[in-house]
Formats: structure tokens, C-alpha cells, sequence
């Protein structure tokens, strides 16, 4: 099996809070991982390290053997990683298919012209928005709109997709629909890592989870073994219920 | 590159446009030759300013420190060289600063840039000037036999060429990269753009022209010093046109130009200390009544109507 990314004691301290604590997993290529964990135990952050958001205080975060904890995040873009925001953030002033263009004119693949019209419009088919490119981002609604960040992130092909809370506040029937497109995306040869507290989708996408707690890594297995570890449970519950 | 219809269609009333505009002296006595001279200026000064402050809103204030490199060029330069020879000079040595400027500065945020630019054209008028007091030379002539006529139809080329600049600009990745630059900088990271170097290479195309349009202006002012050369005023006059007819589209600079260029002739001579009042005044209209220019205003008077229509 090759690791398609591996944290080696990757460390972020913002100032003196450790957010992260020499943290340690390996993402199998073509898998999901989830990285689960209470609030505020630094599951974004390591998102926004791995992603080059922020840059790290310790540690080396390789992918497919390369270091790319020393890139500035276009560059990681350009090796295929995508990402999500935990807050969706579009492109205001444009419409919805110049947002997915947006992911595919500059990314890992690049196409411009006809060719990036053609590909964002095959991206929003696949999110479920075919033929709304036209529209502009404030009459999408808030599911619509997680939609069209993934297509952007989908339009610049990358080999690993890190999702934010990327299903959180959708409602039951679409919840589905969500697990369904990451699957989708994990049998199109994708490496997904995503931050969740939907247990459902948890449970029935990840191939191995990591839960974190006050920046450190707990637990790392299978779901269902995780979710019934004592330790994760007292993380998320408190003493009294482990 | 293949063109549509509609874009044949705005090119040739584009080619038009500057046709009748290079008849202009032709047709006019010396008075509205000059004013002709100061709306090109500022047309090619607030325009290439947009190109840039437009999509990506970082607020530059140093045109007056372009222009007065470019002026200084021609004044010092004169006596060696060809005239023709120092544009190009110019334009270079406007570009270098400008790329300068951009390392240093448009990696941080906007409010920093906005200082650091008015700063740098007061910075280069100070240094000027203590070169002078130093070496004991005041102003500087440029007498040559440039005449009006000269400077409004160099003023126009480079006019036509900003214009074609920023057209292709448009049309390229780097247009479409300053887009998502001015949405969403951390988006425009991820979705694998060099946001500094787009920066800074299209800060690069003001710069260049503002110093090309200060060597242009040189021989009319036929003296020249710090003062002149760099006037802060000059820096504000461009933001607020451009802001005023628009940076959404090219020509929304040239529809802000115009106007506020004819009202400055006005008042400078029926209350020349009244100037600055008009230039704070401006500043309010946009603020409070035209936030996106007259660019905005014909866009929603559209939609209006088409809603109207729809009804």
C-alpha cells in the first residue's frame, strides 16, 4: 500500500497554545480518512497545515514520498490537493460556472478556453447544478453553495480532496446525496481526508479514522473500533459515561 | 485568437472613437487643446490605475511617483539623449519601481499599501529636492520643440494602447487570476494562483505608463521640479476619477475623466483655492451615492428597466 500523505510529528503552536502536538498518520492512497475529534481539537488546523494555509511549527508532512510542508498553498494546489473551507467561501462577483473555472484554469491540471468551460460544466453536472452556471453565487442556496465549492475543488482534478465539515447542516435527504457524491469520488481513484461530526457519514464512508483531542492523535482505526474506544468516548463525553 | 461578432463590432467603434479623438486639435483653438492634453493625461493615468486597483482593490497612491520619475528622466536626460530615446527609459525605469514596490509591499494588506504608496511619492519629492539643496541646481528647463499638438497625440497612442493592454489582460489567465485575487485572496491561493507575483507583475503596467505619461508631459511644463513633478495632488486626482466613472469596465475611467476634468477647469478659474473642496466633495458623492462609479449607475438603470420591461 503506498501513503498518499504522511504526517511526521507535525506541530503548530500559535504562540503559546499548542494547537497541534506532534501528530502522526499516514492516508492510504484512494481511501477515506476521517479526522474526528471534540471541538477545538485542531482537526482544522491540521487541514490548513497539510494544505499550506498555515505554515508549520514542527514536523514534515510528505505526499507520495515528496515534502510539501515547506510549499506556500498554490503550490500545494498544483501538486493535486484540494480543499474545502469550513465556511464556504465563493467568489461573489461571479457567476457559478466562472467559480468552478476558477478551480481549473490555475490547479493541478490546467485548462482555459472552451476546454475550462466545457470540464466546469461537467463538474457542476457531477455536484448535482448542471445548467446553472449562469446563475449568480447569492441564489444558491446553502446546500447549493457547498455544492459549487466542491466543484471547484473537483475542476482542478486533484489526487487528494480535504473536506471541512463539508456535510455539516445539510439536511437528512441530503446528507445522502453528500455520502453518495464522496463515495462517488473515493471510486474515482480519490484520496479524501475529511473533518466531520456527522457520525452517520462517518460510519458508512471512512475506511479508517484518526480522532484527535487538545491537538494530539488518540485513537487511529477502523470507525467502529474508534467510536467504542474508552478514550474517545471520555474525549467526547467527559469521565462520567466512559 | 478568434473574436466574436460583437467584439469586431467594438473594436472598429473603438477605432472610431480615437480617429475623431486625433482630429481633435484640428478642429479646436489652443484652450480646449489643453484641456484636450489634461484628459488624455488623466484618461491614460486612471485608467492603467484601474486595470489594477480595479479587480484586485489595493488603492495605490503613487502615480505622482511614477509620473515624476518619468518627468525627471525627460528634464535630466534632455540635454544627452534624444527625446524619443527616453521614453522608452521611462517606461522602463517606472516598471522596475513599480516592480520594486510590489515585492515590498503587496504582500501585505491594503491599508499598508495605501500608506506606503502616498508615502513613496513623498519620499522621492523630499530626496529629490535635498539633492538639490545639495548640489545648488533648483528646476530643471526642458526646451525642446514638442509642441501641444505632439503631447495630445502621444498621449492618445498610449491612451489606445492602455486600453489594448487591459483588453488583452482581460482575456488572459492573469485577468481572470486578478478576478478571484479581488473575491477571495485565499481562495485565489488554493485554487493554485501565485498571488504575489500576479500582483505585482500587473502593478507593473501602471507604473510603466505613469512614468511613460510623466516624460510625455515633460516638455510642456518646460520647467520642473520636485513639486510639480510629484504632487501628491496628482495621485489623488487619478483615484478619484477612476473611482468616479467606474473600474468595472475599461471605458468607465474615461466617463469619470471628462466630467470632473471640465469641473476642475471651471472652478480652478472662478475659485482657484476651491480645488481641494472639490476634490473632498467627489470623494463623498462616490461614497455615498456611486460606489461602483457611473459604470454601476448605467448598469443598474439596465437592470431596471429590464425588470420593467419583464413586468
Amino acid at each position: 500500500m503506498i501513503s498518499a500523505l504522511s504526517l511526521h510529528a507535525v506541530t503548530k503552536r500559535f504562540g503559546g497554545l499548542v494547537a497541534v502536538n506532534r501528530l502522526e498518520f499516514d492516508v492510504v492512497e484512494n481511501q477515506v480518512m476521517g479526522l474526528i475529534g471534540p471541538n477545538g481539537s485542531g482537526k482544522s488546523t491540521v487541514l490548513n497545515l497539510i494544505s499550506g494555509a498555515f505554515p508549520l511549527s514542527a514536523g514534515t508532512i510528505r505526499m507520495h514520498g515528496n515534502i510539501i510542508s515547506n510549499l506556500q498553498s498554490q503550490d500545494v494546489a498544483r501538486r493535486g490537493v484540494g480543499r474545502t473551507f469550513q465556511l464556504v467561501r465563493l467568489l461573489s462577483s461571479m457567476t457559478v460556472l466562472e467559480n468552478v473555472k476558477a478551480g481549473t484554469v490555475f490547479g493541478y491540471k490546467r485548462r482555459w478556453g472552451a476546454e475550462a468551460d466545457t470540464y466546469a460544466e461537467a463538474m457542476l453536472e457531477r455536484v448535482g447544478l448542471g445548467g446553472r452556471g449562469d446563475m449568480s453565487v447569492g441564489q444558491l442556496t446553502y446546500i447549493d453553495t457547498k455544492r459549487l465549492e466542491l466543484a471547484r475543488v473537483l475542476a482542478g482534478d486533484p489526487k487528494i480532496i480535504l473536506l471541512d465539515e463539508w456535510l455539516a447542516g445539510l439536511n437528512p435527504t441530503e446528507l445522502g446525496q453528500g455520502i453518495n457524491l464522496i463515495r462517488s469520488l473515493r471510486d474515482d481513484g480519490k484520496t479524501i481526508i475529511l473533518v466531520e461530526h456527522v457520525m452517520d457519514a462517518i460510519r458508512s464512508l471512512c475506511d479508517e479514522c484518526v480522532v484527535m483531542a487538545a491537538g494530539m492523535k488518540i485513537a487511529q482505526g477502523k470507525p467502529e473500533q474508534v467510536l467504542s474506544n474508552s478514550e474517545v468516548i471520555r474525549a467526547y463525553l467527559g469521565d462520567d459515561d466512559a | 485568437m478568434r473574436m466574436t461578432e460583437a467584439e469586431w463590432r467594438d473594436l472598429v467603434i473603438c477605432l472610431l472613437c480615437l480617429g475623431v479623438a486625433a482630429c481633435f486639435p484640428w478642429m479646436v483653438g489652443a484652450y480646449w487643446l489643453s484641456i484636450g492634453v489634461s484628459i488624455a493625461m488623466f484618461t491614460v493615468l486612471s485608467t492603467s490605475w484601474a486595470i489594477f486597483s480595479g479587480p484586485t482593490h489595493f488603492i495605490s497612491l503613487a502615480t505622482a511617483a511614477f509620473f515624476g520619475v518619468g518627468a525627471y528622466v525627460v528634464g535630466i536626460g534632455i540635454d544627452y539623449l534624444p527625446y524619443y530615446v527616453l521614453l522608452p527609459i521611462a517606461a522602463v525605469l517606472g516598471g522596475l519601481l513599480a516592480f520594486l514596490v510590489g515585492l515590498a509591499t503587496l504582500r501585505l494588506s491594503g491599508v499598508y499599501f495605501v500608506i506606503f504608496t502616498l508615502g513613496l511619492a513623498e519620499f522621492l519629492r523630499q530626496m529629490i529636492t535635498w539633492v538639490q539643496n545639495i548640489s545648488g541646481t533648483k528646476g530643471m528647463y526642458v526646451l525642446t520643440s514638442i509642441t501641444e499638438e505632439h503631447i495630445y497625440w502621444q498621449l492618445l497612442a498610449l491612451a489606445a494602447g492602455v486600453w489594448f493592454s487591459g483588453w488583452m489582460i482581460g482575456r488572459m489567465r492573469l485577468g481572470f487570476a486578478l478576478r478571484i485575487i479581488g473575491d477571495d485572496e485565499t481562495v485565489a491561493k488554493h485554487v493554485g494562483i501565485n498571488t504575489s507575483r500576479a500582483k505585482v507583475l500587473l502593478f507593473m503596467l501602471p507604473g510603466s505608463v505613469a512614468a511613460l505619461a510623466g516624460a510625455i508631459i515633460a516638455p510642456r511644463y518646460v520647467y520642473i521640479e520636485p513639486s510639480i513633478a510629484f504632487t501628491p495632488m496628482l495621485s489623488f486626482q487619478v483615484v478619484i476619477m477612476a473611482l468616479l466613472g467606474g473600474t468595472g469596465r475599461l471605458w468607465g475611467p474615461l466617463v469619470g475623466v471628462i466630467p470632473f476634468t471640465l469641473l476642475w477647469e471651471v472652478i480652478s478659474i472662478s475659485a482657484p483655492n476651491q480645488t481641494t473642496l472639490l476634490l473632498g466633495v467627489s470623494f463623498l458623492v462616490i461614497v455615498y451615492f456611486l460606489p461602483k462609479g457611473f459604470v454601476g449607475l448605467v448598469a443598474s438603470i439596465k437592470r431596471h428597466s429590464s425588470i420593467r420591461g419583464a413586468q
